[in-house]
């Protein structure tokens, strides 16, 4: 079930153990039998650590989601919380615990498991709840970097880029910290470090401070990074605004992939066997796992899209041709063969089966004119047309109330392709959105400014053309079949972030300090010492392994990217990514926006 | 208007727009049909789908964790589909050796207090509200010995950071307790930070708190992040307001009106942000906004009456869907252009007083009066709307928004052929307009547009797509027989 895990140049089966080694040991210190009750959006990276069976294996019987109201009746002893660190939740806690029945039903214990972290304000206000002390265990679940596929880990912290760059609260990048000192624990010491923007220097703060107060206490284990990169979001915040055009990226884009399931309009899956003419068509919409274990995804993920066709219709013809063996198996000894493959075979055509519905969904937009016609004015802002004045096509989609986010996408990628906006421009841009959208969008347009995203141009000069020219954001001429550069993710725009990584590897970045200084924060080298006896040596012709971590979320796109170079023959380096979040463009937008809700407390 | 053409005409041909058209020589489509094709014919040789799904990767699996929490819940005894669970787990373990690591994440870091999980940080900072919820609970006395413990404020910090208890109560003077903070900050831990802010919040003067935290950053941040959260809207403001961020205040202030439900009180509490100290652009919209909101409490007061009393035509025969409260100001003119069209400047409810109180732009205001009146299907409106004179008497239609717009909001509306050739023939675009015309069946307009270019191979052509004896053929049939136009083919 994780054997993609282990499948990359890093064994990352090994974080997951850990993480269900810890799990089994909570479960343990609840004797007798037990319902949990999850937060939901905790089910969801749990579900890539264990599976019910585990939790069946330590007497877990029941299993709810947290509602306010009485809990379901069950027949256990233990009632257990996974809960993340958040106050509305410990308000709906408290609600389940004050509404237990005492007196009829038989007394059970409580116990509360924080993900990833105790929080003193959340026991605070179970306190002002007057339940704190109804719970026996009150423990924590470190679970900071959950291993999605054999490259690559995310903590799926929804609000990390909020509180980095808005709040300035830095406690997601102590998590990030605390999560690369238990990967060490496992991998060994990353002897270097590279880190660009003030984020990405204050986790290597807390790591190099970590190990010093933990030295000693760490078991000596042959390093297998090489080097850590350390990447702050807002280093790079155009890449997330542009449409992916990958596959995965599509997919994440229009449908959205939440650890790593996506759900898809049923429609295309319904199954059309003869004589059945359509009648029942599913309603539920289908639900996909996506990762590298399956092979004809692994294939096509970060393939740009117009170069999936191609390949689906090469599987198309070699399943075709492998069943068709079936006529010349004339021996028992053919026929058993053939047989014994034949799962394997089913396996593949129901992939075919499934990519090549996806494709056609994917496809009906990507080919509609709306989707050109934005393609169209990104690709113009990122290759610096026209970015310093009102965009008719902007100006049109806020005329025809197209979706908020959208807009926003698009104001912010021509701010950020034009070093900001000219006011005339920004205040124009503005009103028409408040005007249309409603005002109370004032609240988000100020988060964007903060986080700046959205700003005037102040200094009275435009950065972007420089970097773009000196990194090669645009490349003209993009081959999205065999690609041989990484702009072939986003059809003609390199990356930034992507970037900056490849040039770290070769030639390093001293070539291009210039261009370092007009981006965000400072950027730095950390050195940090082996133990006698475990410096590396590499063999001759061995790649060397760094891990990219992006402190505020990064896009499937960018993943291709990092896969690609990784598979470049005279690359010399592969790369494990980690990010606080897997995010697009919209997820982003969203988790800047003001809730226009009011708050439940 | 020419240099446009030219850089579309260049953005067409260029490498970069290929990028999503999908190549005809190596069509997409029919590939994606081809392994379609494929994919079906399969079908008849491999039966069963059910069967299939237990080696495939797709599907919720089954004995995923949220999978199982439908299935524990809705049944009350051991339920058939955690055996299936179990299955998989084996299967699971089986091919995971479990010597794959020895480690417990919580092994590395923590000094975790094995049986002190009553214990927690906050009961440390106030050890003596224990008892007011669970008297049962408290420890004994002798428990209470490692509070007495003189650690100093490193030691307690990171005793708290590994989970353990310690009384922070012991800190007395303002010294040692912000020597206690900076301690916290500079071990990075959001919850030890928080700790600390609460029990200083909790023993120190507000000026005091306020004034040491302007001079340490991160702290602050974190403690305007917690209020925030918290909600303690009062404290926040104040904060806000020592530290002399007028902008935040007024932000923060304004945030509020999110909560108020009921449009009177909101508007009221609306009118009281307009003097808060927004930056000067953000003043005016704040303004608008409120200007808005005491619009529309008028308008809808007025418009349920006129609905309730079922006197007036448009409302009964297009009921309301929704208040207009809380709209958005397009949203509002849209109303106004549909409910109250034809009233005068004068009156709040009509839209070219809202027009002009809020400065729409003329675009805007054409769009959102064309769909309105489209909608509702008065055309001699949507005439009126881009007809002007000019100062000869000469009437001519103008429209700040490009005809193709205007046909495709018409076309929307469905709007009668009659109508939509009128605007079909304006547009400017030949091509655009060409694609119009036969699209909608403007067969006038096409006929026009070939005899305008002089175009009798096309004329020829479209002359099969009309009807036999049609008005449109003998149009065709009279033109192509004029001998004084000079075709071009």
């Amino acid at each position: 079930m994780a054997a993609h895990l282990s499948s990359g140049r890093v064994n990352l089966t090994t974080l997951r153990e850990a993480g269900r080694r810890e799990l089994r040991e909570f479960l343990d210190k609840c004797a007798g039998s037990k319902a949990i009750v999850w937060d939901e959006y905790l089910t969801g990276p749990f579900g890539l650590i264990a599976q019910y069976s585990l939790l069946k294996e330590h007497e877990v019987e029941k299993m709810f989601t947290l509602k306010p109201g009485r809990l379901p009746p069950a027949d256990v002893k233990n009632i257990i919380f996974f809960v993340r660190p958040r106050l509305e939740l410990m308000d709906i806690i408290a609600d389940n615990v004050l509404s237990e029945d005492r007196i009829r039903s038989p007394q059970r214990d409580f116990h509360i498991l924080f993900v990833p972290r105790r929080s003193l304000l959340c026991e605070q206000r179970l306190k002002d709840q007057g339940i704190l002390g109804a719970f026996i265990h009150r423990e924590e679940y470190s679970l900071d970097l959950i291993p999605f596929d054999g490259d690559l880990l995310s903590m799926e912290s929804e609000s990390a880029f909020k509180e980095c760059y808005l709040e300035n609260d830095q406690t997601s990048l102590y998590h990030a910290a605390k999560g690369l000192m238990t990967l060490q624990a496992l991998y060994g010491t990353i002897p270097q470090i590279f880190g660009k923007g003030e984020c990405a220097r204050h986790v290597a703060n807390m790591m190099i401070r970590m190990k010093r107060e933990f030295s000693g206490s760490q078991n000596p284990v042959f390093p297998v990074f090489d080097t850590l990169l350390l990447l702050d979001r807002n280093v790079d915040s155009m890449t997330p605004l542009a449409t992916q055009l990958t596959y995965e990226g599509l997919i994440d884009e229009i449908y959205g992939i939440q650890n790593t399931y996506v759900k898809l309009p049923p429609e295309k899956f319904a199954p059309k066997k003869q004589g059945e003419g359509g009648k029942d068509l599913p309603t539920e919409p289908k639900k996909l796992q996506l990762n590298s274990a399956e092979e004809l995804y692994a294939e096509i993920r970060d393939k740009n899209f117009n170069a999936v066709g191609s390949v689906l219709s090469k599987r198309a013809k070699i399943i075709s041709a492998a069943f068709e063996e079936r006529h010349h198996a004339k021996t028992v000894g053919e026929i058993k063969q053939f047989v014994s493959q034949l799962p394997h075979m089913q396996a593949a055509r129901s992939s075919l089966a499934n990519h090549t519905s996806i494709a056609e969904l994917i496809k009906d937009i990507t080919t509609s004119e709306d989707f050109f016609d934005n393609l169209t004015v990104e690709q113009e802002f990122m290759s610096g047309v026209d970015t310093d004045k009102v965009n008719s096509y902007v100006e049109d989609c806020i005329a025809q109330k197209h979706p908020l986010i959208k807009i926003l996408r698009l104001v912010c990628l021509q701010s950020v392709c034009n070093s900001g906006l000219k006011q005339k421009v920004l205040d124009y841009y503005k009103r028409e959105i408040l005007q249309t959208y409603g005002y109370e969008h004032i609240l988000t347009l100020n988060n964007l400014e903060k986080a700046g995203l959205l700003k005037p141009q102040t200094s009275g000069r435009n950065n972007y053309p420089t970097i773009r020219k000196t990194l090669r954001l645009w490349m003209d001429d993009v081959n999205e079949q065999n690609p041989h550069d990484i702009s072939y993710v986003y059809s003609g725009y390199a990356p930034l972030s992507v970037r900056l990584a490849q040039l770290l590897a070769r030639p390093g970045w001293r070539s291009i300090e210039e261009v370092l200084k007009m981006l965000p924060g400072p950027h730095f080298e950390e050195r940090q010492q082996l133990p006698t006896g475990l410096q590396k040596k590499r063999q001759h012709g061995e790649n060397k392994v760094t891990l990219v971590f992006f402190l505020g979320g990064v896009t499937y796109a960018e993943i291709a990217a990092l896969r690609f170079l990784s598979q470049m023959e005279d690359g010399g380096t592969e790369y494990v990514i980690a990010a606080t979040k897997l995010i697009n463009g919209t997820s982003w937008m969203k988790s800047l926006m003001e809730k226009l809700e009011p708050p439940p407390f | 208007m020419n240099r446009v053409k030219v850089d579309e005409e260049e953005y067409w041909h260029s490498s970069k727009c290929k990028a999503f058209t999908f190549d005809d020589e190596d069509d997409e489509l029919s590939q994606l049909k081809e392994s379609k094709r494929a994919v079906n014919s399969l079908r008849d040789i491999v039966d069963d789908d059910d069967d299939l799904e237990k080696f495939s990767w797709s599907g919720e699996p089954v004995g995923s964790i949220s999978w199982s929490i439908k299935e524990t819940a809705s049944t009350s005894n051991t339920p058939e589909g955690s055996d299936l669970g179990l299955q998989k787990g084996s299967s699971s373990i089986a091919s995971f050796p479990k010597q794959a690591s020895s480690y417990s994440l919580s092994s590395f870091f923590k000094g975790r207090n094995k049986h002190g999980s009553f214990q927690s940080l906050s009961d440390a900072l106030t050890d003596t509200g224990f008892k007011n919820y669970a008297p049962e609970l408290r420890r004994p006395k002798s428990e209470y010995k490692d509070y007495d413990s003189v650690w100093s404020p490193k030691e307690t910090v990171r005793r708290l950071q590994s989970g353990k208890v310690c009384s922070l109560e012991r800190f007395h003077s303002l010294q040692e307790k912000l020597l206690l903070l900076d301690e916290a900050v500079a071990g990075h831990d959001g919850n030890v930070i928080m700790a600390v802010l609460i029990f200083l919040k909790r023993t120190l003067k507000k000026e005091v708190l306020f004034h040491e935290l302007e001079l340490r950053q991160v702290a602050l941040r974190h403690l305007i992040h917690f209020l925030k959260d918290t909600g303690d809207q009062k404290l926040l403001l104040d904060l806000f307001r020592f530290l002399d961020r007028m902008e935040e205040v007024a932000l923060t202030q304004y945030r509020e009106h999110l909560a108020i439900q009921d449009a009177e009180k909101r508007k009221e509490f609306l009118k009281g942000c307009i003097g808060l100290p927004f930056s000067s652009e953000d003043s005016a919209l704040v303004q608008d906004h409120y200007t808005l909101l005491e619009r529309q409490i008028i308008i809808e007061a007025n418009d349920k009456h006129l609905e309730a009393a079922a006197q007036t035509e448009i409302f009964r025969k297009h009921p309301r869907k929704a208040s207009i409260l809380n709209m958005p100001l397009v949203t509002t003119l849209f109303y106004s252009c549909f409910y109250h069209y034809a009233e005068a400047e004068g009156t709040f409810s009509s839209p070219a007083n809202l027009k002009k109180t809020f400065k729409i732009s003329d675009k805007q205001y054409v769009l959102t009066a064309l769909a309105a009146r489209a909608k509702l299907r008065a055309w001699h409106d949507v005439d009126a709307l881009f007809t002007t004179k000019n100062w000869l008497g000469y009437t001519k239609k103008k429209a700040p928004i490009g005809f193709h717009r205007v046909v495709e909001i018409l076309q929307r509306n469905n709007a009668p052929v009659q109508v939509l050739q009128d605007y079909v023939r304006l547009v400017e675009d030949v091509e655009t307009k060409l694609n119009f015309a036969m699209k909608y069946k403007c067969h006038d307009v096409v006929i026009d547009t070939y005899k305008d270019l002089k175009d009798r191979l096309q004329l020829m052509a479209y002359r099969c797509k009309v009807d036999r004896g049609s008005p449109a053929e003998e149009k065709i049939d009279s033109i192509l027989n004029n001998p004084q136009i000079r075709w071009k083919n």
